[in-house]
């Protein structure tokens, strides 16, 4: 046991290590590996420092007591030649019973401070100003991501820009859920908070380090729930920006998709899905309006591709088994439109 | 008449033959504590099985990143029925069976105070366990929404709401835990009253054995926990049939509430599973050391304040609901003290072996693994009693570790121990130690196998009730490391069965006391007869065999 949990222990250090590294080497690439010892945000940074603290005491506890156990196991057992006498009777000791209550209630007292100091740090902080307001809505089974104040919204890809420690623009998240209860978790930025219907929850984040960190949801709610995942894109300020002008824009409208666009608005798509500035206005499913600028669709499941979003629309099950979006039974013709007109939402 | 008296006698060559039906009819009527306790767990390890291999297809389906074993509905599926089934079907029937057969005989009574009531528990529970399973034959309903439940063993709302759960499905969950609660409480109550009523002279409370100690406490925590989950299921039957909108969060309803009631129960339940193991191996440690259990009050204390604060941490469960930090902070402190009373008791069991001559027979072998798993399993519950670590790692794979840890590193240890301890008395015949050997190594190494590295799963973001996971995210090499461990554990599970059957045919004979042990079921014929004594006896002290074994130093002057 006691080699085992070394082992253990040496592993996951070099882990750390390696994903660390990683984290820094990788710039703007995605970290794919979502753990929660290369944080790169003030809650997640905080988590990681009190983990350490909470491994050393357990790890104390550990040793003493299993050393312990251990010592017992190998001194006491019975020996060959064993005269098969009872040993002597040792009913209790008062001093020793106090003592080994009375140092664990020390030991919880000091770790119950230093948890709620903790508590309040990452719960307790009040929005800022400068802080960008994001609000994300919990779907089965995908996340719905708004930004109120500046006007867009997208889906299953969080943009927000990067927090300078000195001057920090953190970003807050309200969460809401329009059907079931899911939870929100990218390990590397903070803890995991439920996004449950009829209750709204806040969370917040500030990234320092731009790149992508990865995700999903982290409580089960149904059919796909290991098919809902998310990434936050961390952006230096300019990027950000660009990327909001980008997303604010109406559709583009072009000529040449004319034939697939009238299709679109003529089909059951508009009752489910939103292209800003034409007639599709549907809530339920994501918006579309700047489909082509994000890097998967089916809420992480697929790389965003011509090949796959043809297959989406076919068949939404075929790539997603249980995806609510039911199979659009086009003609290949129209298939060829409806997907011509999608591609050109850039 | 013996317990097993009958089915031995069926058997060629031992006396009379009576006819297959009439022993069975004989099983089905009985009110005997002894043959009620002796069904209960073996359906609870009947549903073991069933169980693992729910497990086992779990483990195969996420042995490696995109697999196709299972469709993700069937994923559902097992998870919810091996959990349903862990909790409801093996451990409430194994440890409820053994406190059926075991308390009257350690108290010096003849049986339960309520022998109906036992029998009613009893069929209730089997009941229940054989609804739950009827579901993936007759879940279909009139809705087409499936077979057997997906909606995770604790069942959250909304997804349980008919919008979400069409089909019959979630009823046939929802109903058959409902009876099953109903006759667990009623031998909850049975339990009690026994224990405080039926003691044979001289058998004061400060004398009792510990384990009926700890399973009187048990007792107390199921009276109070289980019946607000029985009226939440009530509430959700409402919802599902009457449109009422206790947890419909589309009407108004509140999804947080059916937590808290579900709650209230399942951390009590944690330890109405736990307190029994702690009990059998409290008999256990001390009989293998050749030593007076170290501390007695102290561990009876300890276990009484378990039970007291078990029904003030159930909001552990719930510190990424939103619930605001004070409250937060109240119950990781309530969560941390248990571990107290918790961290007393190993104490007690390591002072007890200390200066004790130990002998590893099987039981014993099983107890000592179960203080190091234990260990583990109770430090990972204080870090996760650490708010903040536990909004990074609930819902995660270190969750499904700890609590593993916990269930089967603890309880279905502690439950193997005692199997191999009691089953000389019941049946008369020993297990084969050289075979409860190969069942112990193969399980200590499969079980770590399997849920060490799931620890590690979590901390690197593995959320857990997924039935598939990207490829790229550096989790393919553990999991593949814990499905190899249920090759062995599935290999322990098949070695104790054998070792299970071909004992009972020629296991060596156990006589009365093959332990030389000093609870009270040592002092009658293995198996009992039905009366349990030919004389009600009296006792003078906590160990009543071994005044019997020891004139010279009797335990009285001691306590």
């Amino acid at each position: 046991m006691l080699a085992m949990a070394w082992r253990l222990l040496l592993f996951a250090t070099t882990m750390t290590v390696l994903t660390t590294a990683n984290a820094t080497a990788g710039g703007k690439e995605v970290v794919q590996t979502p753990s929660i010892f290369a944080p790169a945000s003030t809650p997640a940074y905080l988590t990681r420092e009190l983990t350490w603290i909470v491994f050393v005491i357990t790890g104390t506890i550990f040793l003493v007591v299993a050393g312990l156990t251990v010592y017992a196991i190998m001194r006491f057992r019975r020996r060959r030649g064993d005269d098969g006498r009872e040993p002597p009777q040792v009913y209790g000791s008062l001093q020793i019973e106090l003592a080994w209550t009375v140092v664990p209630i020390l030991i919880v007292v000091v770790l119950f401070l230093v948890t709620t100091r903790y508590i309040f740090a990452i719960e307790g902080r009040p929005p800022v100003p400068e802080a960008l307001e994001v609000t994300i809505v919990g779907h089965q089974w995908w996340w719905e991501i708004r930004y109120p104040k500046l006007g867009i919204v997208t889906a299953n890809e969080l943009h927000v820009p990067v927090s300078d420690p000195a001057h920090p623009t953190p970003t807050f998240i309200t969460l809401q859920s329009a059907d079931v209860i899911h939870s929100f978790w990218i390990p590397q930025l903070a803890g995991k908070m439920d996004v449950i219907p009829n209750k709204t929850n806040r969370i917040w984040i500030d990234p320092q380090k731009p790149g992508g960190y990865v995700g999903q949801c982290a409580e089960y709610c149904g059919l796909q729930h290991a098919g809902m995942l998310l990434i936050v894109a961390v952006q230096s300020k300019e990027d950000f920006a660009k990327w909001a002008a980008q997303q604010r824009a109406p559709a583009r409208n072009d000529a040449e998709v004319q034939a697939g666009r009238e299709l679109f608005s003529s089909l059951s798509c508009i009752n489910c899905h939103a292209v800003r500035g034409t007639a599709a206005n549907g809530l339920f499913g994501p918006d579309l309006t700047h489909l082509m600028s994000r890097r998967t669709i089916g809420a992480g499941v697929i790389q965003n591709t011509p090949e796959n979003i043809r297959s989406w629309i076919d068949d939404p099950a075929s790539l997603k088994p249980g995806a609510l979006m039911p199979a659009m039974k086009l003609s290949r013709d129209d298939l060829d439109k409806v997907t011509a007109y999608l591609l050109a939402l850039r | 008449m013996s317990v097993l008296a009958d089915t031995m006698a069926s058997r060629p060559g031992a006396g009379a033959r009576r006819p297959l039906l009439a022993v069975l009819h004989d099983w089905v009527v009985t009110v005997d504590h002894k043959r009620l306790g002796v069904m209960y767990v073996i359906s609870g390890l009947v549903f073991l099985v069933v169980a693992g291999l729910e497990a086992s297809a779990i483990r195969l389906q996420l042995a490696s990143s995109g697999l196709h074993v299972v469709p993700p509905g069937t994923f559902n599926r097992l998870f919810t029925m091996h959990g349903t089934t862990m909790v409801f079907l093996v451990g409430i029937p194994i440890v409820f069976g053994f406190a059926n057969y075991l308390v009257p005989l350690m108290i010096g009574a003849r049986d339960l105070a309520f022998p109906r009531l036992n029998a009613f528990g009893f069929w209730a529970f089997l009941f229940g366990g054989l609804l739950l399973y009827f579901s993936v034959l007759g879940g279909e309903g009139l809705y087409g929404g499936g077979s057997a439940p997906d909606v995770g063993w604790f069942a959250y709302a909304p997804l349980t709401g008919r919008a979400f759960s069409p089909g019959n499905s979630t009823d046939y969950w929802n109903l058959s835990i409902l009876v099953m609660g109903f006759g667990t409480v009623a031998t909850s109550i049975n339990l009690i009253v026994t224990t405080l009523a039926m003691r044979c002279p001289g058998m004061t409370l400060g004398r009792l054995p510990v384990y009926v100690w700890m399973m009187l406490v048990v007792s107390g925590m199921t009276v109070i926990a289980l019946p607000p989950l029985s009226a939440a299921q009530i509430m959700l039957l409402l919802d599902r049939f009457l449109a009422a909108h206790f947890f419909d969060t589309q009407a108004g309803g509140s999804a947080v509430m059916w937590q808290h009631f579900f709650w209230f129960f399942g951390h009590p339940e944690v330890y109405i599973l736990m307190v029994p193991g702690f009990a059998f191996v409290s008999e256990i440690i001390p009989v293998f050391s050749r030593k007076v259990i170290f501390g007695y009050p102290m561990v009876v204390a300890a276990s009484m304040a378990i039970g007291l604060l078990s029904m003030s941490v159930w909001a552990h469960h719930m510190f990424a609901v939103g619930m605001g930090a004070p409250l937060n902070a109240a119950f990781a402190a309530s969560t941390m003290l248990i571990a107290v009373p918790t961290g007393i008791k190993i104490f007690n069991w390591v002072a007890t072996m200390y200066g004790g001559r130990i002998r590893f027979a099987t039981p014993m072998l099983f107890a000592c693994a179960f203080i190091f798993q234990f260990l583990c399993a109770g430090l990972t519950g204080i870090m996760l009693a650490v708010v903040p670590f536990n909004w990074q790692l609930t819902d995660s794979y270190f969750v499904v570790a700890h609590f593993h840890y916990v269930l089967v590193g603890s309880l279905v240890f502690t439950i193997f121990g005692a199997i191999y301890y009691w089953f000389p008395k019941v049946t008369g015949r020993l297990l084969s130690e050289r075979v409860g050997r190969w069942h112990f190594w193969l399980f200590v190494i499969g079980f770590n196998v399997t849920f060490l590295p799931m620890h590690w799963l979590g901390m690197i973001g593995m959320p857990r009730r997924i039935y598939t996971y990207p490829a790229d995210r550096g989790w393919d090499f553990w999991n593949l490391v814990a499905s190899l461990g249920v090759l062995f554990q599935a290999a322990a599970i098949a070695v104790f069965l054998v070792n299970i059957v071909v004992s009972l045919r020629r296991g060596a004979p156990a006589g009365d006391d093959p332990w030389d042990a000093w609870t009270l079921e040592w002092a009658t014929t293995s198996p009992p007869p039905a009366y349990n004594f030919d004389v009600v006896p009296v006792v003078s002290s906590r160990r009543p065999l071994w005044d019997l074994k020891h004139p010279d130093d009797p335990d009285g002057p001691h306590e």
